[in-house]
């Protein structure tokens, strides 16, 4: 099952090869990561999308809290939450500018780039969205695709902060 | 106002700020808060006093020469020069095992960095408290390929529980602090600091934390009262229990309370390699070592158990065997420090996450409290069952042979030195005889690389059991094999006086590879023959010991009497043993724990 995963770290140099260690030493699959500092400075926050059974999920999870520059931890599989992605898309619109357009508006994308050639499309949602709007796209020539992997949030009250 | 000024190594008064005149004139109403400056290498020295280490392992170079020069100074922290820096990490893993004290090694960068890591990851695999300072490039230098750079942080990564670059001075002693204490508590490990050279020079104020506290770090301990009783539950319940106790018990200090946990319950109990004297060997109730060369009682009792207590194990593959086939009718309770072994290779009934000795005396309270006990009629049957399979003595023997048994190597062994001896091995078929006869009724006393099966173990481990306990008979029981895989340290016990007892199991072959090639590549002994043996004898004598050689079964107990007779002598015994013995019980690799081949 997908399970997407949000941890607070210390934000310290190697920290996040210390995560990346983990999943390549143990096999563990990694779908999508990505990691910025938070509001306190001295802390990252984590978003990790992996794959595994009940039994993997769980060691997954035990081991990241096992790491020692790993604060505190959520999966966010298992509350109510928000997932967002954000893509940045380059796409030849040779006589295909209203099809584009039209898609994007749909997707409720912007447009942030216009050249005689290509535009570039940005559009946010959750992962699926995101593959369903390159899916949309065809048979727009795709030029380039930039994806920041999933970022999430629980829903209501509960909060990922020390 | 800050009190934070600082006086130089030539007591001219500044501050960090640069104050001057009138300013600093005030400080010196606060001078008894004031510390002095110290160079990163004396914080270094001055951690160590304040840590309360006494000995570390190590050996110098380039990057680590201004704390060599600070170490030169004093008297209060020994340093042992050994002759490999292999052998350094391995003296500080035998005298953490034997002490219950963290083990210290101190090396250089690049290559000193390198040479160190089989003895890391020997000490990650085992959950060794040690801290390991490596010497690093200065921190201008870093990144640039320079003269005996490696990224030892990225390289060590994956067999450390942790480890830290300082690139500060003003870092340095929080840091070590910091690593003393991870190193030391939950499931400890070892700790890597990663020194670059120009902050070792630097200066900073020197102040050492009493206590640290980390947010990211919070090793829990109690275990959770629910689960503590419905241990209690299954355990009244059983008809069938079986404990197994692993290394987790000798490392938390939880012997005496297991001890009393057992006999109250009166359940069959078998140790892992690693757990090996957490419960006494001679008790009635212990019934051997489990596992892939464990006896067939405890092999058998796990496989037909119905409840398995898991206490200090990690349920290795060395000790389940082919997992799918592994105790098929048992609930399993598992009580470990670390919440990561639980329900990683077996899906556990009852977890408990907690220091072993203090959830032990739990369970013992718990245990007390209630008005049921465990059900004696049952627990009849299960023992006649368990004395039945005892009656099989696997450990059985030639007795008559003309060649020397090794397996009576080491029991004349235990006889002459009472079973009290600190045992260290290397790794081979002598390692698992070690394990099987010894015998081991106290913890801490038998020191043996399990986790990552580690050639070159066993002399430099006794060497840090002597300097930890000094007063102790030490014996490393090695193979021809193992031995010259470390064998330079033979120079570092003359220049230590360390009195080492090394028992060469000499059978000519690397033994356990032998076997293997025995059992499952019909005999086709493909580099297992250790040709080119040098003259042992004169081996030991040409590094300054005492060498013997030693060929007919009748002459074992005397010699071993004659070489332990020498208390100040380290006396290298080379046992001709039977080149083709073999180790039983075997549990061969994908077999399941009742699927032994005996003898
Ligand atoms: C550093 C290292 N290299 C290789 C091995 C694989 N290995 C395991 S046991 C063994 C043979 C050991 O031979 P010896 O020390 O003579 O002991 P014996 O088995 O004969 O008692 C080997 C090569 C190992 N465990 N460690």
């Amino acid at each position: 099952m997908r399970h997407i995963i949000s941890l607070l770290m210390e934000n310290e140099a190697g920290a996040l090869s210390r995560v990346a260690g983990l999943f390549s030493a143990r096999g563990y699959n990694i779908e999508s990561l990505t990691v910025a500092p938070t509001d306190d400075p001295t802390l990252s926050r984590m978003t990790l999308v992996t794959r595994g059974n009940e039994a993997i999920i769980e060691q997954i999870i035990k081991q990241l809290n096992k790491l020692i520059d790993v604060v505190k931890l959520l999966d966010l599989t298992e509350h109510k939450h928000i997932e967002r992605e954000m893509m940045l898309v380059k796409v030849s619109v040779d006589g295909a500018r209203d099809h584009v357009k039209h898609i994007a508006d749909i997707f409720h994308g912007r447009v942030l780039d216009v050249t005689q050639l290509a535009y570039v499309v940005e559009v946010t949602g959750n992962s699926e969205k995101l593959d369903a709007f390159l899916d949309a796209l065809q048979p727009v020539p795709i030029l380039e695709v930039v994806r920041s992997g999933a970022m999430g949030i629980a829903a209501g009250d509960i909060s990922l902060k020390i | 106002m800050d009190s934070r000024c600082i006086i130089d190594s030539s007591c001219v008064l500044q501050n960090e700020s640069g104050l001057s005149g009138k300013s600093v004139k005030k400080y010196y109403l606060v001078l008894e808060k004031m510390s002095v400056e110290l160079t990163g290498a004396e914080i270094f020295v001055q951690c160590l006093k304040d840590e309360g280490v006494k000995h570390i392992f190590g050996y110098p170079g380039g990057a680590v020469l201004h704390i060599y020069d600070a170490l030169y100074q004093q008297k209060v922290v020994n340093h042992i020069l050994v002759r490999h820096e292999q052998g350094a990490v391995h003296a500080a893993e035998g005298y953490a095992k034997s002490s219950q004290k963290p083990g210290v090694a101190l090396v250089t960068s690049g290559p000193g960095a390198t040479n160190a890591i089989t003895g890391i990851a020997d000490a990650y695999m085992d959950s060794v408290p040690l801290v390991v300072f490596t010497g690093q490039v200065p921190t201008s230098l870093i990144g640039n390929d320079a003269f005996q750079e490696v990224d030892t942080v990225g390289i060590t990564r994956p067999c450390v529980k942790h480890n830290f670059l300082v690139k500060d001075v003003n870092d340095l002693a929080l840091t070590i602090k910091k690593a003393f204490y991870i190193a030391t508590s939950g499931r400890p490990g070892p700790v890597v600091v990663d020194i670059p050279k120009d902050v070792t020079a630097e200066k900073a104020e020197y102040h050492y934390p009493e206590s640290i506290e980390m947010r990211s770090y919070k090793p829990t301990s109690d275990g959770n009262s629910r689960q503590i009783k419905k241990a209690i539950d299954f355990m009244l319940a059983a008809k069938q229990p079986m404990v197994y106790s692993g290394g987790g018990v000798i490392l938390g200090g939880g012997a005496e309370a297991l001890n009393e946990l057992v006999h109250e319950l009166n359940f069959p109990i078998t140790n892992t390699l690693m757990g090996l004297g957490g419960f006494p060997s001679s008790d009635r109730q212990f019934v051997g070592m489990l596992g892939m060369h464990g006896t067939y009682e405890a092999n058998m009792g796990m496989h037909h158990s119905d409840l398995v207590i898991a206490i200090g194990a990690r349920f290795d593959d060395r000790v389940t065997g082919n997992i799918e086939k592994f105790c098929p009718d048992a609930k399993v309770i598992h009580l470990d420090v670390d919440p990561a072994s639980i329900s990683k290779n077996v899906s556990v009934d009852v977890p408990i996450v907690g220091q072993v000795e203090p959830v032990l005396r739990a369970l013992l309270a718990e245990l007390r409290l209630r008005k049921q006990k465990p059900d004696q009629d049952a627990l009849k049957k299960w023992w006649t069952q368990i004395e039945e399979w005892r009656s099989r003595d696997c450990l059985k023997f030639d007795q008559g042979s003309d060649k020397i048994k090794p397996q009576d190597v080491i029991q004349k062994l235990h006889q002459v030195t009472n079973g009290n001896a600190f045992v260290t091995s290397d790794v081979g078929q002598h390692q698992m005889w070690a394990a099987q006869y010894y015998g081991f009724d106290k913890p801490n006393r038998w020191v043996n690389s399990g986790g990552l099966g580690t050639m070159g173990f066993g002399l430099p481990a006794a060497m840090g059991v002597q300097m930890a306990n000094p007063e102790a008979e030490v014996a490393c029981i090695t193979g021809e094999g193992s031995i010259q895989m470390c064998i330079q340290e033979l120079a570092t016990c003359l220049q230590y006086q360390l009195p080492l007892k090394i028992i060469l199991l000499n059978n000519g072959y690397l033994g356990m590879v032998r076997q293997w090639q025995e059992f499952f590549y019909d005999g086709r002994y493909a580099m297992s023959y250790v040709d080119s043996l040098p003259d042992f004898v004169k081996l030991a004598e040409s590094y300054g010991h005492v060498g013997m050689k030693i060929e007919q079964p009748g002459d074992v107990e005397q010699a071993l009497k004659d070489a332990f007779a020498m208390k100040d002598k380290l006396v290298f015994m080379n046992f001709i043993t039977d080149p083709e013995e073999n180790v039983y019980p075997m549990v061969p690799a994908g077999a399941g724990q009742n699927e032994m081949i005996l003898v």
